[in-house]
């Protein structure tokens, strides 16, 4: 049976063939010729995506699963894995906007990087993590997304690190290197162990045997928290999620595409994925999924209360975002994990890419104390913004209101005091999410006062600070709209920030699209409402409520000046829990001490204290046969000691 | 003279699967003559240019003997002391591909220390010969003779270096040490021959399969021994001591032979061995139900691999020589080899040498970047040489981080497949702790790489750093293995073919 279906090799294909023709050809290609190749390419990738999708719908409901195998890859034997692709309604979810936002966020890229002398190169990176992405999300087995995870991993790596060279983005590149390979070396053991119980890491084979002949709660259980460990690395989850933020530090589009719609939420779809098998597990292993998701939603949208640097914000907005979509998977919602997976996308790409215009226009400040007013210089930024903002606020009817009132709703459902901790975290979402529009774009503008500060302070200086000055940017600010490459992006994800709602209504089960549609990947695993439409529509009035007043509260702090803003903005928030520096510091001091220590034992006792003896006397230059018989002495000892070991365990295996 | 001769049998002989054997070892002694005779005439590529056509000949003779045993099943020669199998073979065209790329990084290295002559490539074809009888042997005699052919010549190797004396401390260190070690292997071999009466090994196999002989004092304190010899050639802790000094102290290129050549060989001498002779014991495709010797010998090596990987991957992050931090990392490398020898299946064998041939192209670089980067005198091996490289030469720098990745076992490298594979093998042969170990100390073992190529790449280099040669040689080398890490990183199917062909099964040919 031939369909459109089978064209799914085309969607990875599209950007591989990119980061190809990019790396032959990138230099020749220039600017901006190599940008719009790469946009050309993803929106190949969209086009592909769309057709696979009209090929699903026309297949009958539980039908709607097609695997395409392209080849035999690691060879049969007792591990025999293709390289093939799983077309069913959620890996086309996922795929059509990765592949829709990612397109829109390679058109951006043109002008943001307009100028980079690495522009070529920011493409291929762009593209080759796109391919990597659509592979994990296409793979039909656990190693091929494991291949994709570590490819958005390597491809992330490279923007943040190697792409600047400063100091920031080197301990950035570090920290999420050393996150993500505790979450890896979860994934890797669920893989194993998967592989062990079900003899195959093919995830049909692998539900199949689930469905036939059952698996044991514990080994569930033990699988499910295992890629828990990998997700929440991958997905910035308490208490992995301390590279996120500072992973900011690198150029805004990324951050757009990487941080906040597709790498992150990996771990989500892949949780999602597995949902069989977390209906197998014991039921405290859901729990710990959800509350694991609160309570990184709640510390991290206390965090971004009290951040200055705008993209600071919108990460921390980011982490505790994800954790409303861990809510919603360990409540059995796994359609409102996908809704909101998706608004988010739209929003939060859409706020990263507005953030980016405004950088843009303040030459490079991204410090919101230093903006303000700036709703007439920005016009579209600022509007598109005000969609963005009502979005994420969870403002009716904005696309954010309908997933994160489905969330609300099955956290009501599971239990009271995580409805009522969640609801505080729309709360503050709200809150702090005011709190930058606000002081970005009205109000008096303060980055004229900065400027004239930095100008007084250049001309009382010497001569040439001032010329420094003069060379590195214009003496003033004069903030202006972005390129239309930037701007069209921005009005069409506004766009869909506003009308993404619609994907999901939750007055009849006709209405509830995107329910219906992922009907057969969730195996009539998901969750079902407790209550009926009277409860949901209290739910649905107390939410806007805490949005509206989230909102107001805000307003009220940093526009009419009730309350003093330093005393909410409190500096243990600021410094996001400390965690951060908890860890460093242990790792810094008494870990590094520790692994010192190990050493210095190694060194003085297993090499021999004579080693010490010897460099002492070579740098005497003194008879270098003294030191050789005496460290030669102690390695034999160290061999006749391990003999002695192994006779020892033979001997009693003798049982002599 | 004559009545001996008449009453010493003969035994038949067939000379193809020798070739290989012949060629090795004859290159080396023709190439000595050579230069010695006609040396002032001969240009200085031509002793790096003999032994890179003397190992590509090995190869090339190779690929027939690989051929016949397709057709004809595995047998022996030389009265059953040679084994002719496709796991020989494997190990055999690992060592010739060691051989060709250590000839060439050699080759600029040798002209830069003044060290000029054909000495290091003479030893080093003599010290293959000797890794290959190792890799075939199939009597504990002739595998004691190769290993003593192959160690000999690396001592001197390792001494070679005449104005360090770092150099020459390393080589008499390795030689002690050494000696003490072969010591144990033979008094191995005398106990094992005193408790089942033969030094072959498909007869002791056989024995073994007909007598219970697996609570026998003698056999096991033999097997004990065995492994203490066998340990120190591979470096598993706690017979590992030697290795950092060694690897520091030795000439770079010598050391990215032995990290490569003689681990594959004492890998395979140990799985001759161990899987040959003392393996599983099959009754109709099943697992014998009497008890097993596997099951004496599969603890220890679970120990040594476990503390290899602890030892080897922990102490590597402190260190800040570079050599020394690969030379722990070799030590971590062999922990996840053993990872595979302890299941003790065909798919634990298959997953070895698979481990084997991708680490030779992965240390065979690294130390072939080393070598470049170390300057004249062999002596800037400091992690704080390595500062900056990126800027000062990008593609040597991003050839190296595709080395180190491919050690920290990243996707899309040939080192990822190799930690798959053995963990699987574990995984299959349900040794669950020890695959848990091992894949944490991949984790832990990421950090040390990850050092490196931070070194490399973030650091700003010093600004009076002399300018890097890269002579051609190495350059060829780099290219070579990084093609061959990457190659079968994304496509590693051709090789686990190979090396899933490449069985190990004594009794095909025990008559």
């Amino acid at each position: 049976m031939s369909t459109l279906v089978d064209l799914v090799w085309l969607i990875p294909a599209f950007p591989l063939a990119g980061v190809l023709i990019l790396m032959a050809l990138g230099r020749r290609l220039g600017e901006p010729r190599a940008g719009w190749l790469a946009t050309a390419m993803m929106g190949g990738s969209f086009i592909a995506t769309l057709l696979v999708f009209i090929g699903l719908i026309g297949h009958e409901g539980d039908e709607r699963e097609t695997v395409v195998t392209l080849f035999e890859w690691v060879p049969a034997g007792k591990l025999a894995v293709d390289i093939g692709f799983l077309a069913d309604p959620l890996s086309i979810t996922m795929a059509l906007f990765v592949t829709g936002v990612g397109a829109l966020i390679h058109l951006y890229s043109i002008g943001y990087m307009h100028g980079d002398e690495g522009f070529s190169k920011f493409f291929i990176y762009l593209n080759l993590f796109a391919f990597s992405m659509l592979m994990l999300v296409l793979g039909d087995n656990l190693l091929l997304t494991f291949l994709g995870w570590e490819g958005v991993g390597a491809c992330f790596y490279l923007l943040i690190s190697f792409w600047f060279t400063d100091e920031a983005n080197a301990s950035a590149g570090k920290k999420a290197f050393v996150t993500n390979r505790v979450g890896d070396w979860g994934f890797l053991v669920a893989m194993f162990l998967a592989f062990l119980t079900f003899g195959s890491l093919q995830y049909g084979e692998i539900f199949f045997e689930v469905e036939s002949h059952g698996v044991a709660a514990g080994t569930a259980s033990a699988i499910v928290v295992l890629l828990l460990v990998g997700a929440a690395g991958k997905s910035a989850q308490f208490p992995l999620h301390i590279w996120l933020p500072d992973a900011m530090a690198g150029p805004t589009p990324v951050s757009a595409l990487i941080h906040a719609a597709t790498m992150v939420t990996a771990g989500v779809y892949l949780l999602t994925r597995m949902n069989p098998i977390i209906a197998e597990a014991h039921g405290w292993v859901p729990d710990l999924i959800m509350w694991v998701g609160l309570g990184t939603a709640l510390m991290a949208a206390t965090i971004a209360v009290a951040q200055n640097d705008i993209k600071k914000v919108l990460a921390y907005s980011t982490v505790s975002q994800l954790g409303f979509m861990f809510v919603a998977v360990g409540s059995g919602a796994y359609v409102a994990a996908i809704f909101h997976m998706v608004t988010h996308a739209f929003f939060k790409a859409l706020l990263f890419l507005e953030a980016g215009s405004v950088i843009h226009g303040m030459d490079g400040d991204q410090d919101i104390r230093r903006y303000g007013g700036l709703a007439r210089l920005l016009p579209i930024t600022s509007m598109t913004f005000v969609a963005g903002w009502l979005a994420i606020a969870g403002v009716p009817p904005f696309s954010g209101f309908w997933s994160k009132d489905e969330i609300l709703a099955y956290a009501y459902g599971e239990n009271k005091v995580l409805w009522v901790l969640l609801l505080a975290t729309a709360i503050l979402t709200a809150f702090y999410m005011t709190r930058l529009v606000l002081m970005t774009f009205f109000g008096p503008p303060r980055w004229v006062e900065a400027e004239a500060q930095v100008e007084a302070e250049a001309d009382e200086g010497p001569e040439d600070t001032a010329e420094a000055a003069a060379e590195a940017g214009p003496p003033h600010r004069h903030p202006h709209e972005s390129p239309w490459t930037m701007t069209v992006p921005l009005m069409a994800l506004a766009g869909l920030a506003i009308v993404a709602g619609v994907f999901n209504l939750p007055f009849t089960s006709d209405v509830h699209f995107l329910g219906n549609w992922l009907k057969p990947s969730l195996f009539g695993n998901s969750g079902h409402l407790p209550f009926g439409g009277g409860t949901q529509w209290i739910l649905a009035i107390v939410a806007i409520v805490g949005s509206l007043g989230g909102v107001s509260a805000g307003a009220a702090v940093y526009v009419r000046r009730r309350i003093d803003p330093a005393r909410i903005e409190h500096p243990f928030l600021a410094r996001a829990w400390r965690i951060d520096e908890t860890v460093t510091n242990f790792m810094g001091g008494p870990g590094r001490r520790a692994f010192e220590r190990t050493t210095q034992f190694d060194e003085q006792v297993v090499d021999g204290a004579v080693n010490a003896t010897g460099t002492l006397i070579r740098r005497a230059g003194t008879k270098l046969r003294v030191s050789q018989s005496g460290l030669v002495r102690s390695y034999a000892l160290g061999i006749a000691i391990g003999a002695v070991g192994l006779l020892v365990w033979f001997i009693y295996r003798a049982g002599l | 003279m004559l009545p001996i001769l008449a009453q010493a049998e003969i035994p038949d002989i067939q000379w193809l699967p020798l070739i290989p054997h012949i060629v090795m070892a004859g290159a080396a002694v023709v190439l000595l003559t050579i230069v010695s005779v006609a040396g002032r005439w001969l240009p200085g590529w031509f002793a790096a240019a003999w032994t890179v056509a003397a190992g590509l000949g090995v190869l090339a003779t190779a690929i027939p003997v690989w051929i016949r045993v397709d057709q004809w099943g595995p047998h022996s020669t030389i009265a059953g002391s040679i084994g002719v199998d496709q796991f020989s073979v494997f190990i055999i065209g690992v060592l010739a591909c060691t051989v060709v790329l250590t000839a060439l990084v050699a080759d600029g290295f040798l002209h830069r220390e003044s060290l000029d002559g054909p000495a290091f490539y003479v030893l080093l074809m003599l010290s293959a010969a000797g890794g290959i009888t190792m890799a075939s042997a199939n009597n504990l005699i002739v595998l004691f003779l190769g290993l003593e052919i192959l160690s000999l010549a690396v001592y001197v190797l390792v001494a070679m270096h005449l104005r360090r004396a770092e150099s020459q401390e390393a080589g008499i260190k390795y030689f002690v040490l050494g000696a003490f070690a072969s010591a144990f292997l033979l008094y191995g071999i005398a106990l094992v021959y005193g408790a089942t009466g033969s030094i072959n090994l498909a007869e002791i196999e056989n024995i073994l399969s007909s007598n219970d002989l697996s609570d026998n004092g003698l056999l096991l304190a033999g097997m004990a021994m065995l492994l203490v010899g066998f340990g120190f050639k591979v470096a598993a802790v706690p017979f590992h001591a030697w290795t950092p000094d060694v690897y520091q102290g030795a000439p770079s290129p010598v050391v990215s032979y032995m990290a490569a050549g003689v681990k594959a060989a004492g890998f395979a001498a140990l799985l001759r061995v161990f899987f040959g002779a003392f393996g599983p014991i099959y009754e109709e495709g099943q697992l014998a139900d009497l008890r097993q010797v596997t099951d004496d010998w599969q603890p220890v090596v679970f120990g040594l691999a476990i503390a290899s990987l602890a030892v080897g991957s922990m102490l590597a992050i402190v260190q800040t020589d570079v050599k020394r931090i690969l030379a722990y990392s070799s030590i971590s490398h062999a922990g996840f080899i053993l990872v595979g020898v302890q299941a003790a299946t065909d798919d634990g064998v298959a997953s070895v040498l698979f481990y084997l041939a991708a680490y030779a192209a992965m240390a065979i670089g690294s130390f072939a970047v080393i070598t470049v980067v170390s300057g004249p005198g062999d002596e800037g091996t400091a992690l704080d040489n390595l500062r900056g490289l990126a800027a000062r030469r990008p593609l040597l720098a991003a050839a190296f981080t595709v080395l180190l990745l491919s050690q920290a076992g990243i996707p899309f490298t040939a080192g990822f497949w190799a930690k798959f594979e053995v963990i699987t093998a574990a995984v299959d042969a349900r040794s669950f702790w020890l695959a848990v170990i091992a894949m944490l100390a991949a984790v832990v073992a990421a950090f040390l790489y990850l050092r490196i190529v931070v070194a490399m790449f973030l650091d700003a280099p010093d600004a009076d750093a002399p300018r890097l040669r890269v002579p051609p040689g190495p350059a060829i080398a780099i290219a070579i293995v990084v093609l061959f890490t990457l190659a079968f990183g994304i496509y590693p199917e051709p090789l686990l073919k190979l090396a899933d062909d490449a069985w190990l099964n004594l009794r095909l040919w025990a008559h």
